[in-house]
């Protein structure tokens, strides 16, 4: 059974706040996934390649150029910053 | 409740032909399929946001086209509803996540930019599930998406818009997109056909990514040679797109069902398939051995197992992907924060919602140090495994034929305080995601007032017999 340690130290990890009845609820909810995860214990996977991807694709490569782009995109992707400051994006302190 | 759906009294080919012999104008079009939507959303809620000036301006360009006698492409003047998670230049892209509430998307995706040069007319960004996890648009930040056969349940998930907006007529096509069923699960609950093309036919260069190894785009509508139209002009090699392959699609020339062979694999109808789903299915597999195909079983070992492979692997991909979505470069940051930390740990936990958090938190667990090889590497074990059950099964079958689900469209409200009981739904079409096997979900009759699909899975790329088969089948059930 998954600890609310263990829920703590996930969102921990992944960066999200949650409030302590939150954790609490997610324990349970995930808890019941992994149980249900549990049913590959079934299977033999002894001698089985994983498989991370469904196309085996070689090495895609291509020329590092520099391509044009309409004039205003730099404008238009830093807009979309919550915050921005001459032309940077502008984020709080580290400490 | 009396259907307020009609069929479309024309397809894409027909209306290409009444605009270039000038029967009707792409403004008059634009001007229908508008009201519609006025008409429709008080109810069905299938889209986030409405794009009618884009739509008139569009067609306005096709209509001076069409005046200086040019000739236009196929999908010229078409209604099309593009799925939230996929940019359109200049328009709100939401993925149906508060976090992205005010971003505009900077640029085309490469699929909306391959529908913008034949003239195809944006009518709207359809409703989603958040990020694309889920299977009935309940999780979408915007509000549930209502079944227009039954507007006291469900749509289906993720793509319950796209699939609404074309039952409902309120676009001649859409564009879905589909990580565990997300096109043919809604297609199915909304009687419309759905395709999710092998991985790799379409570009996802442009389509918020959920989980990267298993998103397809595909297309909806209401009649399979309007989907095959959609998916010929969508798919092939994008250098956006590392992963897209070489792919110029031919339909296939007089295919006739005889002598097709079609497997069925009791794992599609196992436990839990509702009795009603199982005798349509039958119903259907019974025309296909009339019209001269051959029907015979199959077996899928570890299709039993996809299920927990699939929400392992979708979920460590996800907690990988999402981790962008930290309120710097894009997306809502939380109000009152000190630190960089803070903005990170906050503006997710504001503005993620509850089912976004869970898979995260899913896949962080899976990936975690201890835990890797029990959940990821034997997940991904699994997933070979199925490959192999697949080609085994396709040295035998041309096809492979089951329900796209165990259920049918489910009340709102049913399944969304138990997260397992919303991902049993997906039970059946997860498996082609995790092999990249190109799969249809096609109008299959009714039970009562609410639609049956039936789910056609072919070998990769073979995308031209999946179209072959359903439009001959259309004809029959």
């Amino acid at each position: 059974m998954l600890q609310v340690s263990e829920v703590q130290r996930i969102v921990k990890l992944a960066r999200i706040d949650l409030s302590d009845n939150e954790i609490l609820k997610f324990q349970k909810e995930l808890a019941s996934v992994l149980e249900y995860f549990e049913i590959l214990r079934e299977v033999d996977v002894s001698a089985v390649e994983p498989m991370t991807h469904s196309v085996s694709l070689q090495n895609v490569s291509r020329k590092d150029v520099v391509k044009g782009q309409k004039p205003d995109m730099a404008k238009l992707l830093l807009d979309m910053a919550p915050e921005t400051k001459d032309g940077y994006v502008k984020v709080k302190s580290i400490l | 409740m009396t259907p307020r759906i009609e069929k479309e009294s024309f397809t894409i080919r027909q209306l290409h032909e009444k605009l270039v012999k000038k029967e009707v104008s792409a403004k008059e079009i634009a001007e229908e399929f508008l009201e519609r939507i006025k008409r429709e959303e008080g109810t069905l809620n299938a889209f986030i946001t409405q794009t009618p000036e884009l739509a008139l301006a569009q067609a306005k360009e096709v209509d001076e086209k069409i005046a200086s006698g040019r000739e236009i492409p196929l999908l010229s003047g078409v209604p099309c509803a593009v799925k939230d998670s996929i940019l359109v230049e200049g328009v709100a892209c939401t993925a149906g996540s508060k976090i992205l509430q005010e971003y505009i998307a900077p640029y085309d995706a490469t699929v909306t930019r391959k529908l913008r040069e034949q003239g195809a007319l944006f009518v709207g960004k359809t409703n989603t599930d958040e990020f694309n996890m889920g299977s009935s648009t309940e999780n979408s930040a915007f509000g549930v998406t209502r079944n227009p056969h039954d507007p006291e349940r469900v749509a289906g998930g993720t793509s319950g818009g796209s699939a609404a907006a074309v039952a409902a007529g309120e676009a001649l096509v859409a564009l879905g997109a589909d990580t565990g069923g997300s096109i043919r699960l809604p297609a199915a609950f909304c009687g419309v056909v759905g395709l999710k093309p092998t991985y790799g036919a379409v570009s996802r260069s442009g389509l918020i990514a959920m989980a990267s190894s298993l998103d397809q785009i595909g297309s909806l509508a209401q009649r399979a040679q309007d989907a095959e139209d959609l998916f010929a002009v969508i798919c092939g090699k994008d250098e956006l797109d590392a992963t897209s392959l070489e792919y110029e699609y031919k339909p296939l020339e007089n295919f006739a069902l005889k002598n097709l062979r079609v497997g069925v694999a009791k794992e599609f109808f196992g436990e839990g398939l509702m009795p009603e789903i199982a005798e349509r299915m039958k119903a259907v597999l019974q025309k296909l051995e009339d019209a001269g195909a051959t029907v015979q079983e199959i077996r899928l070992p570890h299709a039993k197992y996809a299920l927990a492979a699939y929400y392992i692997i979708s979920t460590s991909e996800v907690s990988a992907n999402l981790a962008r979505f930290d309120g710097i470069r894009y997306g809502k940051r939380a109000a009152k924060i000190r630190t960089l930390l803070d903005g990170y740990l906050q503006s997710r936990g504001e503005y993620l919602g509850d089912e976004v958090k869970r898979r995260i938190m899913l896949g962080t667990y899976a990936l975690s140090a201890g835990y890797y090889e029990a959940y990821y590497l034997k997940a991904q074990k699994v997933r070979t495994l199925l490959q192999k059950d697949f080609q085994a099964a396709f040295a035998k079958v041309d096809v492979i034929m089951g329900p796209p689900s165990p259920f049918l469209p489910f009340k709102i409200g049913e399944r969304n305080e138990d997260p397992l009981a919303m991902y049993l739904v997906d039970l059946y079409t997860v498996p082609v995601n995790l092999v990249g096997l190109p799969a249809l979900s096609l109008p299959a009759g009714s039970v009562g007032n609410l639609p049956v699909g039936l789910q056609i899975i072919s070998k990769p790329l073979e995308e031209n017999l999946l179209f072959a088969v359903a439009k001959e089948l259309e004809n029959l059930v």
